[in-house]
């Protein structure tokens, strides 16, 4: 792999940019793996490069449908934090948090991590309450997290509107200035050239159609491209995840459903930390390129089709209006959705399965951006010892049969 | 963005509805009886069928009574509706 540095770039404007090597192979598919990830998102390709990094698995392959990073890596708001109210969520998500900060380094591809910090505002005396004790429990599970008054709020984030006559008034915020924001196509790119350059074979187009198994073991799986012979599979499939369980005669406890965001004309810089409103349902944070961008909720029923409706964006730009009346003649430049997988308890599955070799990576619902390089990192581990990392065996599949769910609908995100 | 025809009603703005999941789930007589597992394949576990899904839809904001829908969820085209405790014809 050819390193990025000021030297390369150097040396590659003597030819104006015209030589630079592949960032990745587009390599021919084999007839047999040890691992097969389904899914070339940020997730499964983290997978696929922890798997071949710290487990010395070479012989890997990461089949995507359509193009690497093209679903939900490439549609979400990029929003980055783990201020999480559970021990198990706290631990899954300020591991993935860490990774983060050193991530472009690790992976010599700059994600463009920015710890701009992320707000949660209140907005009544329950979601002070709440976001109080989230703030007490972040803290004694080690996570930074602070708590504004209406005051600091107006101070740290001037264009809110903090006056107590608005119809859901500021009554605070929490603050966590180590989360912030990164770029989601970089981060599928990066990891897909760090796993490339480690062997693994990535071959974009390439539909799952069916598994094969034998009794309780996994024997391969068939694809638009052939037939795959791997003892091991790794589900990274987000929405289709429900899909592809079936192929394999299981059912999941998950509900997949159309979540929107949308983003505004390019502005000058107004806004530079990422502030979240689950009262009132809205969130925005300004991309590098000066765009807003709006995060929207799910609509209520299961469709596939990475479409929502138009209330559900109405909804959110009316309380964005109000909470930022700066932005009232702002038009909005681009629409979009994605179909995102929803667990009963808003918590992610990263667990083996009833059958052998047969391994699940979904449930991340409108959240799942955040915790890419943990995800992939504790994946690629219970998948290469055939056991859970201590960090995900609370998200094991079978806590809907024993009940000890880890009930995080009040701090997963604005969108359930 | 869809049209629902409430089986009461008429055609109507699907804003007007709320969702109530996949239908034909059949609570069980005797929960007492069953295992975890099936406890949990009852609470939890869903189709999430990509394809002709049987749903149920409440006319939430019109005369408030229940109704089966059967909806392709890879592309929201709504095939028919129909009462609840029938059966789907197809």
């Amino acid at each position: 792999m050819l390193k990025y540095s000021i030297f390369s770039l150097i040396k590659n404007a003597f030819n104006y940019h015209e030589n630079w090597q592949k960032a990745w192979r587009d390599p021919e598919l084999k007839k047999k793996y040890d691992v097969v990830i389904v899914g070339g998102g940020g997730h499964g390709l983290a997978t696929a490069y922890y798997l071949a990094k710290e487990h010395n698995l070479k012989n890997i392959a990461v089949v995507e449908k359509g193009w690497i990073g093209g679903g939900n890596t490439g549609r979400n708001t990029t929003i980055i934090r783990s201020n999480y109210l559970w021990d198990a969520s706290a631990g899954l998500y300020d591991h993935a948090l860490k990774i983060w900060e050193s991530l472009s380094q690790e992976l010599n591809f700059n994600v463009m991590f920015s710890q701009r910090g992320v707000m949660n505002l209140a907005h009544n005396q329950h979601d002070v309450r709440e976001l109080k004790r989230r703030t007490h429990a972040n803290r004694l599970n080690g996570i930074d997290c602070e708590w504004l008054n209406t005051k600091q709020v107006k101070e740290f984030c001037p264009i809110i509107n903090c006056s107590p006559n608005i119809r859901y008034p500021v009554m605070g915020s929490t603050l966590q200035k180590r989360a912030g924001t990164a770029r989601h196509d970089a981060v599928a790119w990066g990891y897909a050239r760090g796993a490339d350059s480690m062997g693994v074979d990535i071959i974009q187009n390439c539909e799952v159609k069916g598994i094969k198994r034998k009794r309780d073991l996994v024997e391969g799986l068939e694809t638009t491209k052939g037939f795959i012979k791997t003892s091991k599979i790794g589900v990274v499939a987000a929405g289709h995840s429900s899909v592809i369980a079936n192929m394999a005669g299981l059912k999941l406890p998950l509900e997949s459903k159309p979540l929107q965001a949308l983003v505004s004309e390019p502005i000058k810089p107004v806004i530079d930390t990422v502030v979240m409103s689950n009262a009132v349902h809205a969130y925005v944070s300004q991309s590098d390129k000066g765009e807003l961008v709006i995060g929207a909720g799910t609509d209520s029923y299961v469709s596939y089709t990475q479409k929502g409706t138009h209330e559900i964006i109405e909804g959110t730009l009316k309380a964005i209006l109000e909470l930022y009346p700066i932005f009232s003649r702002l038009r909005m430049l681009r629409q979009w959705g994605g179909v995102v997988d929803i667990c009963p308890d808003a918590s992610p599955i990263i667990s083996k399965s009833n059958i052998k070799g047969l391994y699940f990576n979904c449930g991340w619902g409108t959240g799942g951006f955040k915790a890419t390089p943990g995800s992939g990192h504790l994946f690629a581990h219970t998948i290469a010892k055939d056991e859970p990392h201590a960090l995900n065996a609370a998200f094991n599949i079978n806590r809907f049969i024993s009940g000890e769910l880890v009930d995080e609908h009040g701090a997963a995100a604005v969108a359930h | 963005m869809f049209i629902i025809k409430c089986p009461y009603c008429g055609e109507r703005d699907h804003s007007e509805f709320s969702y109530g999941g996949e239908a034909h789930i059949v609570r069980p007589k005797q929960p007492s009886e069953l295992s975890d597992g099936q406890w949990a394949e009852y609470l939890f576990t869903r189709k999430n069928i990509k394809g002709l899904q049987y749903e149920r839809w409440n006319h939430a904001h019109g005369c408030r009574r229940w109704f089966n829908m059967a909806r392709d969820t890879s592309n929201d085209k709504i095939h028919f509706v129909y009462q609840m405790g029938e059966k789907p014809t197809k």
